[in-house]
């Protein structure tokens, strides 16, 4: 009888160790947010407001030179493309591009824009202060339309740095009930 | 868990017959007997996966099986072996022998050990089911990286619960070891008196608690992004397909512990044993798996370093790889300095176990190799890496297993088992396995990918001397297969002590092992006179 309870007792330690360890999976997930954040990984760029980009001044003794990429994820039924493919800013001001999407279907679409930047060391000193991957982006049939980025490279960028990639990746997520 | 080991011996229930004697056993020899008769058929169904990689790649371009088919046979042929064959198979010698090692009667939960069994047929039904169906056997790898794993056709669904059910299995075998070893030792038979294979496999069962949940977690996240709309690993919602690989490898590098700390044990075994000395190094064998327990948790992103990690991440987990080839290190020389000066004999299973030595020393070689996270990007998904973890789980854990079937056989079945034969399969096994698995190290370094159903010219000579090696390694095992049957059936009897150098309390019971063992408790003297000998 006393084995029986010893055992009772064991078992159910490990038990909560079991579901424990399980739940650590999914604390996992906001953890590595979390870490992508702090360390710029993953190419992962900040968001901050207007009033925050208006504190800084700009650089005129640097420029850096800013490339747009754009690409849609496998079969997603947009055209989309910068429409300027480069730029010289300098680390301090503020800027305003447009990328431009078509859908090329004659139906509604919804998408998402997935950004990341390279080289990643860069992310930490990227903000933006407005951007159409905030939100998703819904297109009438055949749409084609402008969506706006304004962002800033932080005065602190370090100083080996003197270009940018910032590359868009277009995401269908149409709800299947309405994909055709 | 309304059964006890106690209870059940209280009162001595009917004795069972035919199907019914297995389907209901709570007796942890036939518990063990099922384990390992399991293994052994999910060790050949791998194992004809395997050949028919190998048949395919024995002349370049594409004869036989479609990329297709060839890529679910990879895939499968990694969840057999890991989760049928090698994890089930030292379940399997666990239950046989660490409540005869540790002198208690049974297992903490006979019932549920019962359980955790026969949950294991029906997983891997499902499991192989998956051949049969529209969009075939899962193809994305045993690693199920997102997002490639979500193309999965009708097979997804059908692998993510084999998968939960396997875990379920293995957690409830660990539960159980874990409440035996701390709860069921004889009186005298102190923490640090137990054999080797009982501590290996007390610290491979707290590992098994503690990763499996997280694998369950991470299969569970792939099923809810795939039918339910969730993002944890789609970059159009939030996720990131990255964050999968590091939730898999969290698991995934303690797991190639789990199947190799047992091993270490059965090393632990047989080695003193014919070598006629004590285990050199006895404590520092435990602190050194504890170690090496303790460390399978800080390296994981190893598998991972071509994905874009900072350089401080990419260092840290380059460092902390390297430092297992300390304790492990000690291992290797605890067991060579066993060997120094002893007495040996070289008897089938302690042929076996030198060979463990030597080849998984390579294996743990080549390992060091890959944890140079700069050499790292150019054996990254090459034959390298297969030849790598082959070299580790072959000549380490399947040997291992081997070994110890040689070294308990004759106290499972009464009989001792024909040397000549078995010299035979050693040679065989351990000639062919070189042959096989050496030549993809060149291959490797030479640029050959894994998981590709054809290869560039150049490798075609290595990767046909694989191929025949493969066919002598899998025809091999037969024999083995034969020899076993034959021992049981019959042979020359086998004394209580079996070898001469034998100690330990499962050679104080008769051979065979009566059905029921240590219902009293044994004597503090003979546990005192057969540990630490």
């Amino acid at each position: 009888m006393q084995v029986k309870n010893h055992s009772e007792r064991t078992v159910i330690k490990l038990i909560v160790v079991v579901l424990a360890m399980f739940g650590f999976g999914y604390a996992l997930v906001p953890l590595y947010d979390v870490i992508c954040d702090v360390t710029g990984l993953n190419g992962k760029t900040g968001r901050i407001s207007e009033a925050e980009s208006a504190e800084q001044v700009a650089d005129i003794n640097r420029t850096i030179k800013i490339q747009f990429v754009a690409s849609v994820n496998a079969g997603a039924p947009w055209d989309f493309y910068p429409n300027e493919y480069e730029m010289e800013v300098r680390p301090g001001g503020v800027y305003y591009t447009t990328f431009k999407a078509v859908n090329k279907t004659s139906h509604s679409l919804v998408g998402q824009a997935v950004p990341s930047l390279a080289p990643r060391e860069a992310a930490l000193y990227f903000n933006k202060t407005e951007c159409f991957c905030f939100t998703q982006q819904s297109f009438t049939p055949n749409e084609s339309r402008d969506m706006p980025v304004r962002f800033i490279v932080d005065r602190d960028l370090p100083v080996n740095i003197d270009s940018l990639v910032l590359s868009y990746t277009f995401f269908n997520i149409t709800p299947d009930n309405q994909k055709s | 868990m309304s059964t006890t080991a106690a209870a059940l011996h209280d009162h001595h229930e009917p004795q069972l017959t035919g199907i019914k004697r297995w389907l209901l056993t709570t007796n942890h020899k036939d518990i063990g007997t099922l384990y390992l008769w399991f293994s052994f058929i999910m060790f050949l169904l791998g194992g004809g996966m395997a050949l028919i990689i190998r048949a395919e790649l024995f002349q370049p371009g594409l004869q036989i099986v479609d990329p297709q088919f060839f890529n679910s046979m990879t895939t499968m042929h990694a969840l057999v072996m890991i989760f049928g064959g090698v994890m089930p198979a030292f379940v399997g010698l666990a239950n046989w022998m660490i409540p005869m090692m540790i002198g208690a009667p049974d297992m903490a939960l006979p019932r549920m050990n019962n359980w955790s069994f026969w949950i294991l047929p029906f997983a891997f039904a499902m499991l192989i089911s998956t051949l049969f169906m529209r969009g075939g056997a899962p193809a994305a790898g045993w690693t199920m990286y997102a997002p490639l794993v979500l193309q999965t056709g009708d097979a997804f669904p059908f692998m993510i619960f084999s998968i939960h059910l396997l875990g379920i299995s293995s957690v409830m075998g660990a539960i159980n070891i874990i409440a035996t070893v701390l709860n069921m030792r004889a009186p005298g038979m102190s923490l640090m008196r137990m054999p080797l294979f009982v501590w290996t496999w007390l610290i491979t069962a707290y590992l098994l608690i503690a990763v499996i949940p997280v694998l369950a977690g991470a299969v569970t996240m792939l099923l809810t992004d795939k039918f339910f709309g969730t993002s944890f690993f789609n970059p159009a919602g939030g996720g990131d397909p990255v964050l999968f690989q590091h939730i898999f490898w969290f698991f995934g590098h303690p797991e190639v512990y789990i199947l190799i700390l047992p091993a270490f044990g059965v090393m632990s075994q047989i080695i003193p044993t014919f070598a006629r000395k004590p285990l050199f190094g006895y404590a520092s064998m435990v602190y050194a798996s504890a170690s090496i327990a303790f460390l399978s948790f800080i390296v994981w992103a190893h598998h991972m370093f071509t994905v874009g990690m900072p350089l401080a991440g990419e260092l840290f987990f380059m460092f902390s790889t390297m430092l297992i080839a300390i304790p492990t290190g000690v291992k290797v020389f605890n067991w060579v300095a066993t060997m120094w000066r002893g007495a040996m004999t070289f008897e089938t299973p302690m042929l076996f176990a030198i060979a463990f030595v030597v080849l998984f020393t390579i294996g743990g070689f080549s390992g060091l190799m890959l944890a140079i996270t700069p050499a790292d990007f150019q054996y990254h998904d090459s034959y390298f890496v297969v030849a790598h973890f082959h070299y580790v789980l072959v000549p380490g854990a399947i040997f291992a297993l081997i070994a110890a079937v040689y070294f308990w056989l004759p106290k499972w079945t009464g009989h001792m088992y024909s040397e000549a034969l078995g010299k035979w399969h050693f040679w065989l096994s351990a000639v062919s396995l070189n042959v096989t698995f050496f030549p993809m190290h060149f291959v490797g370094l030479a640029g050959m990918q894994r998981r590709v159903p054809d290869y560039a010219l150049q490798f075609a000579d290595f990767n046909a001397i694989s191929s025949v090696g493969a066919f002598i390694f899998g025809t091999s095992q037969l024999l083995f297969l034969y020899l076993v049957i034959k021992c049981i059936r019959g042979g020359p009897q086998a004394s209580a002590r079996v070898w001469e150098g034998a100690h330990g309390l499962e050679w104080t019971v008769p051979s065979p092992a009566p059905a029921h063992t240590f219902n009293t408790v044994p004597d503090s003297e003979v546990i005192r006179r057969e540990t630490l000998a």
